[in-house]
């Protein structure tokens, strides 16, 4: 049992931290074509994610490949009765991973265009359907015991494109800070800050309206009337959303930008603490939902898991860390110069 | 087609997609990172120069291994959630930790490698991409033993309608995991040195940067030679771990109808798969199959006579796959020896004949790793875990047939869409040469996105 439970708590930080650092450059990939004009603002966002966007996509290999040791089941009727729109995320995603790799590989004004636009469509695609995707998971998928009854269509149901548009002004706010707080010079940055400050409006409105559409349709609340303790999630949530804006306006980028990280990681908690015990809950029969007790690997399985998670985990934690430092560095002197115009 | 066959070919198409670029990965990463170490000790620029060209061409073949990897992962819940389901508790263990150990710091430290040049000492940075290639490496042990484990399964029982873990190290040193590992990265070795010696070749040619290609060429050699001689090595441990675990399989590579002691070896052999026997089969070795299979001359070889005809492995094609790929790398280990002698003997501009070879001979290493995963995944058929479960048996049951085909036809686009880029792309890159790569420390631009 504990294990399980474990591994529950693991499953879930592991699609938060995904969402978390993943979503910057998902949200920088979406504005990459409002926001950038000129050729060298572009290379300049380019360069602010170059670095690091490879090691976040690794959070959503491990999030899935964590699934599949932990809970099998879970993983194996997620994806295939998903099969359609997990098609659509994949290509999305290696999309926009090779218009990434390979802009900057050859010259020309329509090799520059086509990946332009490939980058822009495989970010916005990607998010829209990871959220598209939670959104059904909370609201449940129509299974029972003959399998799955939903189609590619029925996943665009209202409350679930709802989630897609939650997760798109949410990393695209996301995205905007990180530009915020990495475009060298001030007055991109200023640009940057500027434009969060705009989408947040947007945001808040999206966030308000997913948080009480859920009351109608997902069971999501039915814990939180059982632990009242739990509201302390989506209270961080919403305290975190109302504090971007806050620090955007008195120009404490940085700060907001981890408001923005703390606002991701607390909607993903809020949503699945609503699920324990489902991962993915049946909208048909709660008999048939997929339970972290039904679809769990063995007790062995998951403590050996469990060592390598606890003996890893942590160790990519601090060289991430330690990478994110270093290509921060630059644009310190950035922000210096910012701050002191702001004088 | 059912779903079933469908997603056969989808999981062939992709995961021999994938393989294109996984093998110059393992090999190019510990050649460029060898390169770099050169110029940390000696501060020799051509070194320098060096780790920078041929590192741009191993982004441009690491970018899509990354992206074409993502979808081996889904697709085994996407495809193949019977066996997603049944296996999960012992498969997706070796899975999760490759992402765990290896995935996590091979594309941290690639990003710190490329972004990086100024941002790190000169040590640190060519420690970076030392470690993207013990990651690259290390993700083939983890995958391989992922592999290892469907072909041999070990530290499992079969409970609860599922095979469950028993024993993590068991699955974790299984040998035949390990032996297909040493295999399959030193194949990617061979790859890799093919890889510098062919391209280099192309510019000697020319004439291109005499200098700098005699030396990259000259590095190539003596990992191909080390390489070839190794993969050869570890193949012949592997076949024998074959022929004791997967007698099936052993027998179709072979195209071995009887069973018999004593086996003779035959260089030409034609199978006839209808009359189960050989239309040619002709200059025997006596005894050298069963001594190559156990050891021993007189050891007894199952035919496949003796194996049920619903439980044999295509024939054909798997004995096929097996024969080329061996002719290929005896042909390797020849091309090698030449190439380091004469690399040695500083006589390669000279040797015009053997540079054209060279360069055409790029392809054949990948064409071997291929038919080695055709022998491995075909010759393991009708199971996809040996002995345990069968892939008619293994395949998603929410799949319509119209959704497998709308995904293969996505991928079989898609996927021909990145070759057609990635050829490009590479043959761009590769017959630019070196020139306008920045050559010093401090340069304003890194290297894989140059500033205008």
């Amino acid at each position: 049992m504990i294990f399980r439970v474990i591994w529950f708590i693991l499953w879930t930080v592991l699609w938060a931290v995904y969402f978390m650092l993943d979503g910057f450059d998902l949200g920088a990939g979406m504005l990459y074509p409002f926001f950038a004009r000129d050729e060298n603002l572009k290379k300049d966002i380019l360069n602010t994610i170059g670095p690091v966007w490879d090691g976040n996509e690794v959070w959503l290999i491990t999030a899935g490949g964590a699934t599949f040791a932990a809970f099998p089941t879970t993983y194996a009727l997620m994806f295939s009765y998903l099969y359609s729109a997990m098609l659509l995320l994949l290509f999305s995603l290696i999309v926009r991973g090779v218009a990434l790799e390979f802009r900057g590989k050859a010259e020309g004004q329509n090799w520059g265009k086509t990946w332009d636009l490939a980058f822009f469509l495989g970010s916005f695609l990607a998010a829209l359907l990871l959220g598209v995707a939670f959104g059904n998971i909370f609201k449940g998928l129509p299974m029972d015991a003959h399998g799955y009854h939903g189609s590619l269509l029925g996943l665009l149901n209202p409350y679930g494109l709802l989630a897609g548009v939650l997760f798109v002004l949410l990393f695209a706010v996301h995205g905007a800070l990180w530009l915020s707080i990495r475009l060298p010079g001030i007055d991109k940055a200023k640009k940057a800050s500027a434009l969060a400050g705009r989408l947040w409006y947007p945001l808040l409105l999206a966030a308000a309206g997913f948080l009480v559409y859920t009351a109608f349709a997902t069971h999501l609340y039915a814990n939180y009337l059982g632990y009242p303790l739990l509201w302390v999630l989506p209270g961080i949530a919403a305290a975190a959303i109302l504090l971007i804006k806050f620090l955007t306006l008195t120009g404490r980028d940085m700060a907001a930008f981890l408001a923005s990280c703390v606002t991701i990681v607390a909607v993903v908690f809020t949503g699945v603490a609503g699920l324990y015990p489902d991962l993915i809950p049946s909208s048909l029969d709660p008999a048939y939902s997929l339970t972290l007790f039904n679809s769990s690997s063995s007790v062995y399985t998951l403590k050996i898991m469990t060592v390598v998670a606890v003996v890893f985990v942590p160790a990519v934690i601090i060289y991430q860390f330690w990478i994110y430092r270093i290509f921060g560095r630059t644009n310190t002197s950035g922000r210096a110069e910012k701050e002191k115009a702001a004088y | 087609m059912d779903t079933l066959a469908l997603s056969r070919w989808q999981f062939a198409i992709t995961a021999m997609f994938h393989f294109i670029f996984v093998p110059l990965t393992l090999g190019l990463s510990i050649l460029v990172a060898w390169m770099e170490s050169r110029y940390v000790a000696t501060g020799e620029e051509t070194f320098l120069k060096m780790a920078k060209f041929w590192g741009k061409l191993f982004l441009i073949n690491f970018a899509l291994g990354v992206v074409t990897g993502i979808t081996m992962e889904f697709q085994f819940g996407m495809n193949w959630s019977a066996y997603s389901r049944y296996v999960g508790d012992i498969f997706g263990a070796p899975l999760a930790i490759e992402a765990t150990l290896a995935f996590f710091l091979e594309s941290t430290f690639i990003g710190l490698w490329v972004f990086g040049w100024d941002k790190v000492s000169k040590k640190t940075h060519a420690a970076a991409i030392w470690l993207v290639a013990l990651a690259t490496n290390l993700s083939a042990l983890w995958i391989l033993l992922a592999n290892g484990w469907m072909q041999h399964p070990a530290g499992y029982v079969l409970r609860n309608g599922r095979a469950e873990m028993t024993n993590f190290f068991a699955v974790a040193t299984n040998s035949y995991g390990w032996l297909k590992f040493l295999h399959t990265v030193l194949s990617g070795y061979v790859v890799a040195a093919f890889f510098v010696m062919g391209i280099s070749a192309w510019h000697l040619l020319k004439k291109n940067e005499v200098n700098f290609f005699r030396h990259s060429f000259r590095i190539g050699a003596s990992f191909g030679l080390a390489a070839s001689l190794l993969v050869v090595l570890a193949g012949d441990f592997h076949a024998r771990e074959v022929a004791e675990t997967q007698p099936s399989k052993f027998a179709a590579i072979e195209a071995n109808w009887k069973t018999q002691s004593n086996r003779a070896y035959s260089l030409v052999r034609i199978p006839d798969v209808k009359r189960e026997r050989n239309y040619i089969d002709t200059l025997k070795i006596p005894g050298l199959l069963s001594f190559l299979a156990f050891g021993s001359t007189k050891a007894r070889i199952t035919g496949l006579k003796d194996i049920r005809a619903d439980l044999r492995p295509p024939v054909m094609i798997t004995f096929l796959s097996f024969r080329t790929m061996i002719t290929l790398g005896f042909l390797f280990i020849i091309l090698a020896i030449f190439a380091f002698v004469y690399s040695r003997r500083r006589e390669l501009e000279t040797r015009r004949r053997f540079l054209y070879i060279m360069l055409y001979a790029i392809p054949l290493p990948y064409i071997a790793a291929q038919l080695g995963w055709i022998v491995a995944e075909v010759g393991r058929q009708p199971w996809i875990v040996y002995g345990v479960l069968k892939t008619k048996d293994a395949v998603s049951s929410a799949v319509s047939p119209a959704q497998a085909w709308t995904s293969l036809a996505a991928f079989t686009v898609g996927y021909g869409a990145l070759a057609v880029v990635d050829v490009y792309l590479l043959g761009k890159t590769a017959r630019k040469g070196p020139d306008d790569l920045v050559a010093g420390y401090g340069a304003a631009a890194p290297a894989g996105e140059e500033r205008p």
